[in-house]
């Protein structure tokens, strides 16, 4: 027998019974429709931590004051302020792998135009920031070692910040207040987006860190360092050439706790993926569940489908049909209805994930291994829970088959 | 080779629980290309057990069967469903036609099953041509559900025909029809049997039997009497009798 005529008797059987299909394959709509919509949530997850992880710039370590434990007791970033200037100094200068480096300092404040005010980040940073983040201007300038040593007054502001304070676009020479100190923008940055934890880093107004530290702060410690490695392959010799040169300058003896953190962006990419892989596993499960139970559904009604046509089996057989062609015919129609159902779902899913993306603004990416893939699981799921009620079928007796009422 | 069916000693036994069922004793039995015979017999005789294992769709448990020539006794499911599909032409009682599927389409299903690829050009074409035999050409595209019983029995002879097979093998070909109909349909088989198919009914019947050339009477299993029919009836000569009497009684009335 063709397959197109086996086809074609499969989808006759389906069009006898439309609502009895539909409510048969609803199950599978239900359950690839889950699942793609969960790969693609956690794809687009996924793929925008990666893009904000990458927005932190190339092999940069971070260091920041402060330990993650200490006498079991967590505590948090920059709880003790226990780096200073001439740490970041030193490490610039007995560790050459380091190729850039910036001291870094963050203060919340008030800031002010000649047009509005808004609250938002203050960085204290060196003149190799945006380098390390790989971060470009769009327009003006990056002040400059000389602004650092002078502690001069200059900033270069974020998207948001400019848009906030200088909505006619026109910032540039403009004077931005800080605590009442007057600062001259000098540079505007390219916008950025959000971090993996949701803050705008364009929510920005960056200074050289001795103008933080003197004009503003009036701090002696800074609250971070970070520096960049010269390669990927020396993040890891040159992580340990720090913790070593700082437990040094900080004089921690062994047995004792770092008074400071050093971490890479691949660490932070780990802690935030691993986050959203727990989620994703579990929407997996119950995604492989629901399709568990389209497949059970199937099943049950290709079993009362044989039954309701054991005569019309008895009738093939008993004109020729083979063991195996009543096989074909009811494996067909099982894969039929997965498959089928299974397409349906890929639509609904990829429309529901259309949907999130659009009206809850999630970032949904749906891979097109994976809609392959889940038609193709449809297929199996049909196969699988088909083939019980197709081999019954196919061993009736033709007698009792034709007898059968 | 002349005979088309050739029975040698058949014995069937059914193992239903504690006592064994003795439905064929030692039935032997020859048919001939070109021959109308019926197989009669009151209910538990054996004809159907007799028909199932004409039919190929029941093995002896002992003895000989040689369809066409060929020794089918031992012949596993598939083997029998392939003789079946090529040599064999299954007419009903209940029609057992498929649903919802038009005349066309019921007659080409044992086409479906051919071990040879057919065309679906041909396969149309040979089923227009068994549809036009029993004079069905113009119902191709209905459904049984829009056709009378009469018609509907006459799609399943087309359907026996379609396949060119060796012998029709009918089974209470008319045990759900009225009596015109019935002589109606006996008149296909006879005129399907003057074109050289051999047929081969199972009926209780006796008027029905009196259509065909040669009547074998089964009891207990075995066959008891295999005459040839004396006085013959001509279904075209019933129904005119038939028409007839019913102008008759409208005349009367």
């Amino acid at each position: 027998m063709k397959i197109f005529v086996v086809l074609r008797v499969a989808l006759r059987a389906m069009r006898r019974n439309k609502l009895r299909t539909f409510l048969t394959m609803l199950g599978m709509i239900i359950g690839v429709g889950a699942v793609i919509v969960t790969v693609s949530l956690g794809n687009g997850a996924k793929a925008q931590v990666e893009k904000q992880i990458a927005s932190l710039g190339e092999n940069v370590i971070m260091i920041y004051s402060g330990s993650f434990t200490r006498g079991g007791a967590r505590s948090g970033w920059n709880f003790a302020a226990t780096l200073t200037v001439e740490d970041s100094l030193a490490i610039e200068r007995e560790i050459p792998d380091v190729t850039v480096i910036s001291p870094e300092l963050r203060n919340g404040s008030q800031v002010a135009s000649g047009y509005d005010n808004w609250s938002t980040t203050i960085l204290g940073e060196g003149p190799d920031y945006l380098q390390i983040r790989q971060w470009p201007l769009s327009e003006g300038a990056m002040f400059t070692e000389l602004d650092v040593r002078s502690a001069s007054k200059v900033a270069v502001i974020g998207k948001t910040v400019a848009d906030q304070l200088y909505p006619d676009g026109n910032c540039i020479g403009q004077v931005l207040r800080i605590r009442n100190v007057p600062f001259i923008v000098v540079g505007t940055l390219v916008p950025k987006g959000l971090t993996a934890f949701g803050q705008d880093q364009d929510d920005v107004v960056i200074v050289p860190y001795t103008s933080s530290m003197k004009r503003l702060f009036g701090a002696s410690n800074i609250r971070a360092i970070m520096a960049q490695a010269a390669s990927l392959k020396s993040m890891n010799s040159v992580q340990e050439q720090i913790t070593d040169l700082l437990r040094q300058r900080h004089k921690i003896t062994p047995g004792h706790d770092d008074d400071f953190t050093v971490r890479n962006q691949q660490e932070i990419a780990e802690a935030a993926n691993s986050a959203s892989q727990t989620m994703r596993l579990l929407l997996a499960g119950v995604a492989c569940v629901s399709l568990l139970v389209g497949g059970i559904g199937i099943m049950n009604i290709m079993l009362v489908s044989v039954t309701e046509r054991t005569r019309e089996i008895g009738i093939r057989m008993a004109v020729g049909a083979h063991g195996r062609d009543i096989l074909m015919q009811f494996l067909t129609e099982a894969v039929a209805l997965s498959a089928l159902g299974g397409a349906l779902g890929i639509a609904s899913g990829l429309g529901g994930s259309q949907l999130l993306a659009t009206h809850m603004n999630w970032p949904t990416l749906t891979p097109t291994a994976w809609i392959a893939g889940a038609f193709v699981f449809s297929a199996l799921v049909g196969i699988f829970f088909g083939f019980y009620p197709a081999w019954k079928a196919s061993k009736l007796d033709p007698i009792d088959a034709l007898r059968y009422e | 080779m002349n005979a088309i069916i050739q029975l040698e000693n058949i014995h069937k036994i059914y193992q239903t629980g504690e006592v064994d069922v003795h439905a064929m004793r030692d039935v032997s039995l020859q048919i001939n290309r070109g021959e109308f015979v019926a197989i009669m017999g009151a209910s538990g005789s054996g004809k159907s057990t007799m028909m199932n294992t004409l039919g190929c769709l029941d093995r002896p448990t002992k003895g000989r069967y040689l369809l066409d020539g060929m020794d089918v006794s031992q012949l596993g499911r598939d083997e029998l469903a392939t003789i079946r599909n090529e040599k064999i032409g299954f007419v009903f009682q209940g029609f057992n036609l498929l649903s919802r599927t038009s005349a066309l389409e019921n007659v080409e299903l044992p086409l479906m099953y051919l071990r040879k690829s057919f065309k679906s050009r041909e396969q149309h074409e040979r089923a227009k041509w068994a549809l036009d035999i029993v004079g069905l050409s113009g119902r191709a595209g209905h459904h049984p559900n829009q056709l009378s019983g009469g018609q509907q029995q006459r799609v399943a002879i087309a359907r026996a025909l379609v396949n060119n097979p060796a012998m029709v093998l009918a089974d209470e070909p008319t045990g759900n029809l009225d009596t015109q109909t019935s002589i109606e349909i006996m008149g296909v088989f006879q005129k399907l049997n003057d074109q050289g198919i051999t047929v081969v009914m199972v009926t209780h019947e006796l008027d029905i039997a009196s259509y065909t050339k040669r009547n074998v009477i089964m009891r207990d299993g075995r066959i008891v009497d295999d005459q040839a029919v004396t006085q013959r009836l001509d279904a075209v000569v019933e129904l005119r009798k038939l028409h007839e009497a019913q102008a008759a009684v409208q005349l009367v009335s």
